[in-house]
């Protein structure tokens, strides 16, 4: 192995501020480092003496990209502290949304950031000369996942509509059932993307190294919204601390993790390896052309279980959909009991396992609760 | 020519920069009347020429001070996007805390790694040329500043609340639903997405220049609600201000 030393000062085409700093002298690994030096924003101080009703909104903004996943694991951790159940609406709605959600972040990253990456551009720009007909597919497929979101909560980033134990706006059938016709046309439009990734998947690097693989697992579907924490084994999701084991570096704002080895991965491709049985039959499909098989050790395999996720999605948005239409919708009253207590919850947000855990006084404010 | 753009950020979401994206089909016929240099989020390449600045989220540690500093230094206009760069948004809630006991919430023992100072606006630091507000910004006004920028006239910013717009849309009071909301004394531009959603305004656009604190009052009494579940609901995203003695 020949001497290298490598310093890459803000990763381009990620979200945050990471580097990767590796140094190797007559063979011998000196520093491999991941160092995330973006400013910390303190959250968990943040959210101290903040009321119920309030913390979804501040939570939200941890992160713009995946601020549904945000929003649905703090309502849950709310919902659980106070003892309250929520509506099959509700819940029908939150999985759809949060389905919109995997759909708008996975084609953003597929296509506007890996794919200029196999094609050796810079950035989507030039592709939109290069391979005009390909990026207005991808641009239709993220402005149809957007549009989901926007429907059912206002807006993809900082949802406004969903609030503890229901949605203080429903949406409209007849808009639904509109989204319900794009969906469908939808799934041509992902068969293009699809065989341009065929026929370059081949440019991913065959990088293979065993890893464990965390996420959530459900008895009844391929996890999203809600399950246990699977790893070779399943664990209750109050139980995260004892799989997470945050600890900190010097070299990193955010806190490394680790379970049975020195680290462990996240997200489309954990959620594969985990729950690749549960997948709908388009889906497998789609994992089957593209070479996509669990359990599967090489990272960059991750934006292709992105791509077989995007299309289980698409299935999930018109079923849970055609199931809205099918039932109606009621209006709700999601008043609750405000008590004290403790909840966690947990979700798949797009980039992998999500956990949010409160701990409320009698009058509904959050108080800090320290890890040990 | 066209103009150079650059895109960057410090304490925030990105969401703002999200919302750039969500243009959708739109962001084809942007980036073809500029030349995009620096947007660490989209493209590898990293221009250091640049004469417009588009900078999302707050300072709150002294090395970010200096990059922004050198991003003023490099950009003729220097734009503010978002809630977290424009008022400090709501990374300006911790500074109601203690800024050691913050930093052992979350490091624990080894807080001593990561430094940080109370959040504060781009404004606190360098001259900002123009700002769009909003946690996120609308991504309609993002592009009616930027095509005014491009054609070197002056964006217009409404300086009216967000009852103005709410009014337009003809939704129902959300007071009356025993709602707080802060739209009668937040700066409009977000087409009043929050009551149209049902929910009451968060104030996440900032003050209007003159605000109208006494109806902000008025209908709070009116409604049975206080003065405090207001100022409580603004310290969520404009923090900074309370402590900058802004009235309300």
């Amino acid at each position: 192995m020949p001497d290298l030393s490598m310093n890459i000062e803000h990763v381009t085409r990620i979200e945050g501020h990471g580097n990767i700093v590796v140094d190797v002298k007559n063979g011998e690994i000196k520093k491999c480092q991941w160092q995330v030096v973006e400013a910390p924003r303190f959250f968990e101080a943040m959210v101290r003496g903040r009321k119920w009703d309030e913390l979804a909104h501040v939570t939200s903004r941890i992160c713009g990209i995946c601020s549904v996943g945000h929003t649905m694991a703090s309502l849950k951790a709310t919902e659980q502290a106070m003892g309250v159940t929520p509506s099959e609406q509700t819940v029908t709605l939150r999985k759809l949304l949060k389905h919109a959600e995997n759909f708008q972040s996975h084609v953003l990253h597929v296509g506007y950031l890996v794919l200029p990456d196999l094609l050796g551009v810079g950035s989507v720009f030039p592709l939109a000369t290069t391979h005009r007909q390909a990026v207005l597919t991808v641009i239709r497929l993220h402005h149809l996942a957007n549009d989901i979101c926007d429907l059912i909560d206002g807006r993809t980033t900082h949802p406004i509509s969903c609030v503890v134990n229901g949605f203080t706006r429903l949406p409209d059938l007849k808009a639904l059932e509109k989204i319900k016709e794009r969906l469908t046309r939808a799934i041509p439009d992902l068969k293009a993307v699809m065989e341009v990734v065929k026929s370059i998947a081949d440019r991913l690097p065959a990088f293979e190294r065993q890893t464990e693989y965390i996420g959530l697992k459900s008895e009844g579907e391929y996890a999203i919204y809600d399950g246990k924490i699977a790893s070779t084994d399943t664990y209750p999701v109050e139980e995260y601390r004892s799989i997470v084991n945050e600890y900190v570096v010097p070299q990193s704002t955010a806190k490394y993790t680790r379970h049975s080895r020195d680290s462990y991965m996240v997200g489309a491709l954990a959620r594969f390896n985990l729950n690749y049985e549960q997948l709908t039959p388009l889906a497998e499909k789609v994992a089957e052309e593209l070479g996509l098989r669990a359990a599967c050790y090489n990272p960059y395999m991750n934006s292709i279980a992105q791509l077989v996720e995007v299309l289980y999605s698409v299935e999930e948005c018109i079923r849970l959909i055609e199931e809205i239409l099918d039932k109606g919708l009621k209006r709700e009253d999601c008043r609750i009991e405000v008590k004290e207590g403790r909840g966690v919850g947990a979700v798949e947000v797009p980039k992998g396992i999500l956990f949010h855990e409160y701990t409320y006084n009698k009058d509904g404010t959050s108080v800090w609760r320290p890890t040990v | 020519m066209k103009p150079k753009v650059a895109f960057f950020d410090f304490a925030g979401c990105e969401g703002c920069q999200l919302q750039i994206v969500n243009l959708e089909e739109t962001i084809l016929d942007l980036v073809s009347q500029v030349e995009v240099v620096n947007f660490r989020e989209a493209i590898s390449e990293r221009g250091e020429d640049y004469s417009i600045a588009f900078v999302e989220g707050s300072i709150t540690r002294q090395a970010d001070e200096e990059r922004l500093r050198g991003i003023r230094e490099k950009a003729s206009i220097l734009v503010a996007l978002g809630a977290c760069a424009c008022t400090g948004g709501i990374n300006a809630l911790k500074n109601f805390q203690d800024m050691e006991e913050v930093r052992r919430i979350i490091y624990g023992k080894r807080s001593f790694y990561f430094d940080t100072y109370p959040t504060r606006p781009l404004q606190a630091v360098v001259p900002v040329d123009y700002y769009i507000r909003g946690c996120p910004i609308n991504k309609n006004e993002f592009l009616k500043v930027t095509k005014a920028i491009l054609l070197e006239k002056r964006p217009e910013i409404p300086n009216y609340p967000v009852c103005v717009e709410c009014k337009l849309k003809e939704n129902t009071c959300v007071f009356g639903k025993g709602m707080v909301c802060l739209g009668p004394v937040t700066r409009a531009g977000c087409e009043a997405v929050c009551p149209c959603y049902s929910s009451g305004c968060e104030g996440c656009r900032g003050l209007v220049d003159d605000p109208n604190t006494n109806a902000q009052k008025e209908i709070l009494q009116k409604y049975g609600l206080t003065l405090e579940e207001a100022v409580g609901k603004f310290r969520i995203f404009d923090g900074y201000l309370e402590v900058a003695k802004c009235p309300i």
